[in-house]
């Protein structure tokens, strides 16, 4: 019978099918980090449990790290507390780490990709809602909470129900400029943030093939912004070329006979999928949110919604909610907003392309005066090292960008790096929630180019035509 | 995890509804990396005057002496009557954890909210749900007798009163099952034991770049 790609990974993982209709699933990979991980180990420990296959499992600590005077360690002592205690466990249960000082170090979700811990046809799980960024290696990956994760090590398995599977169809050539993040804030504008509640995304089409790995991994990143906790991409050269000589990924006789097995990781040509849907690359323009959902987003070319177009009153209301909090009018034009803040970074957007694409854009100009402060936060010690080995590093900071160190950094704020109430912020990462980026601070979603020029104009600026 | 089977104990009545998790445990308290050690902050706000910090000793803070769980009527307590919606809010996983450390492990409402219960389950706490009217019933008997003890009985599913009155309670096989042996999902997993290894053998062979 016909099957699609998550049918088939899916089926490759159940160890056991219960008489409720869930299945024990096996886990190949669990990536761990500082915040979600302490009470699973503690909780191994209470019950005097030992991981059941320590090597499946690799840690490195993100959330809370500082992205500046690392000489001086962790001036914060919750952080300071927390990395230290995973430090120790990994320690005590013989789990590999990426310390912080090591070059592997970063967020979790760069991490693995780049060092080739995550594979395609793997089930990935991390205690992090973002884990379905590796679907773009066509792995079944999704955030899980902390006793899923004591679940995980104990077990190497997790209780799941299947989910249905969607698709959504990317047909077309994507237009110059437009990047994997431009697709997932469009495709999250036209489903909404519940579109995907309850699936499993797989995103296919022409466009999405022309997409590159860092572009696949931002999209799928994404996906949990759109409701689902999975997002998928089938296996292509494109992938195979990302996992070749990883550290790693296999060598030699194995690889061979793994690229044999990854072919087949595609949905079959007339697999049934429980919804589809077909959107056009020739319709996306470079996206910006306005709002505190990923949902409220326009094009660059666009303005802030009227409140007479809301589709209900609870879209009213959350509209008017957005607009007084984002401190926004109804019908202002994106390109006129001005903004106080920029940040470059998170897992959805702190890979080399990224980077690449910001400086390409920043290359001879300078922050504009009204910028406080510009951010380029590395996804890892390896992106880094990678951006400064291409003079990257040399652009952003004479343009008046701060060249950071890798970690989660203002995605989420848990360290030093935050926005105070009423700051306005371009920012490259994936939730412009109330309060996400500090307390009362207001976060724009946008592509990394899109955010650079917004640093070099003071104001967002498409950057079709950039010069 | 601990097996609940039986439970023989003093009854203490919170006569409030919708209490959420952040009432239960505060947020300052999700900073600590421990699961244990939240039992000194259960309801961490009603409780004491002044605010509390992960970590703080608890024995010389000025108390709320109008609160129920500082009467000394109700120390010792193991159940806990509540009214409708108990858990709501936040998913934290720190709620049951406080709960449990304090002393409780069993909580009657009319209605709990759903991840809440679900995470009772997982950490050895039986969440029984009763009619309004029998809620009525244990509050009135509660406040009206120093020393009141009621008997909950699992395998049974009932609640019996020191005059015998009985009410009886649902609850899923699947999780009475655990919670009468103790097992916790993690110990239900790993009753697959055989099955697990069974198939790492076979991926082992057919994938063996993921070993
Ligand atoms: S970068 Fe942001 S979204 Fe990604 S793992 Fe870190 S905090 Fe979560």
């Amino acid at each position: 019978m016909a099957k699609t790609l998550f049918e088939k990974v899916w089926q490759q993982h159940v160890v056991k099918a219960n008489d409720d209709g869930s299945v024990l699933l096996y886990i190949d990979r669990q990536l761990v980090h500082e915040v979600t991980s302490p009470q699973a180990f503690e909780g191994l420990r209470i019950a005097g449990r030992k991981p059941w296959r320590s090597n499946a499992s690799v840690a490195t600590p993100d959330h809370n790290v500082p992205t500046t005077g690392l000489e001086h360690g962790i001036t914060d002592a919750v952080a300071r507390t927390q990395v230290e205690a995973l430090d120790a466990n990994c320690e005590e249960f013989g789990i590999t780490e990426f310390k912080m000082g090591d070059i592997r170090q970063g967020i979790v979700h760069v991490v693995g990709p780049e060092q080739g811990l995550v594979l395609p046809g793997m089930t990935v799980v991390c205690g992090d809602s973002h884990t379905s960024t590796h679907g773009a290696l066509a792995a079944i990956a999704t955030g899980i909470g902390t006793s899923e994760v004591e679940h995980v090590l104990a077990t190497q398995t997790l209780i799941q129900k299947k989910p249905k599977v969607m698709r959504i169809n990317v047909d077309g050539d994507l237009p110059e400029t437009i990047t994997g993040k431009d697709v997932a804030l469009y495709i999250i504008g036209q489903i909404g943030t519940a579109g995907g509640t309850g699936f499993a995304i797989e995103f296919a089409g022409s466009a999405i093939r022309a997409l590159s790995m860092e572009g696949r991994m931002t999209l799928c990143n994404m996906t949990i912004e759109a409701g689902a906790r999975f997002g998928m991409i089938a296996v292509d050269d494109v992938t195979l070329d990302y996992v070749k000589g990883r550290p790693s990924a296999p060598t030699g006789e194995i690889w061979t006979q793994a690229v044999a097995a990854w072919r087949e990781l595609h949905s079959d040509a007339d697999a049934i999928f429980d919804k589809e849907i077909h959107l056009k690359a020739a319709d996306i323009v470079p996206q910006v949110t306005w709002g505190t959902s990923p949902e409220m987003v326009v094009p660059i070319t666009g303005s802030t919604p009227s409140l007479m177009d809301a589709k209900d009153d609870v879209q009213h209301e959350g509209w008017s909610r957005a607009f007084a909090y984002m401190g926004l009018k109804e019908n202002t034009p994106m390109a006129e907003i001005a903004i106080d803040k920029v940040f470059i970074g998170s897992c959805t957007n702190a890979r080399i392309e990224d980077f690449r694409a910001a400086a390409a854009i920043a290359k001879g100009h300078k922050v504009a005066s009204n910028v406080k402060l510009a951010m380029v936060v590395p996804g890892s010690g390896l992106v880094k090292a990678q951006a400064e080995s291409e003079g990257l590093d040399v652009i952003f900071k004479e343009a008046g960008f701060e060249w950071r160190e890798p970690g989660c950094s203002m995605c989420l704020a848990m360290n030093a790096d935050r926005l105070e109430a009423k700051e306005r912020c371009a920012s490259t990462s994936n939730r412009n929630f109330e309060g996400r980026q500090g307390a009362g601070g207001r976060t724009h979603l946008v592509s990394p180019a899109m955010a650079a020029a917004a640093a070099i104009k003071g104001h967002f600026v498409d950057v079709r035509g950039w010069k | 995890m601990q097996a609940f089977t039986i439970l023989n104990g003093l009854v203490v009545p919170l006569d409030r509804a919708n209490v959420d998790t952040d009432a239960i445990i505060p947020k300052q308290f999700l900073k600590s990396i421990k699961r244990t050690g939240y039992g000194p902050f259960l309801f961490d706000e009603w409780r004491y005057e002044d605010v509390g910090q992960p970590e703080m000793d608890c024995t010389h803070r000025p108390i709320r002496k109008d609160f129920v769980l500082n009467q000394a009527r109700y120390q010792g307590a193991k159940i806990m009557l509540a009214r409708e919606n108990f858990g709501c809010g936040s998913s934290r996983e720190h709620a049951p954890w406080a709960i449990l450390d304090y002393g409780i492990s069993c909580v009657i409402a009319p209605s709990f909210a759903d991840i809440f219960h679900n995470n009772c389950f997982k950490n050895g706490i039986l969440p029984v749900i009763l009619t309004d009217d029998e809620m009525d019933v244990l509050f009135t008997e509660t406040i009206a007798t120093e020393g009141y003890k009621i008997t909950v009985d699992l395998e049974s599913q009932t609640v019996t009163t020191p005059s015998g009155q009985r009410f009886t309670f649902e609850v899923d096989d699947f999780r009475k099952h655990c919670l009468l042996n103790g097992l916790d999902d993690i110990g239900v997993s790993l009753q697959a034991s055989d099955n697990i290894r069974a198939y790492e053998k076979e991926r082992k062979q057919s994938a063996p770049w993921l070993f």
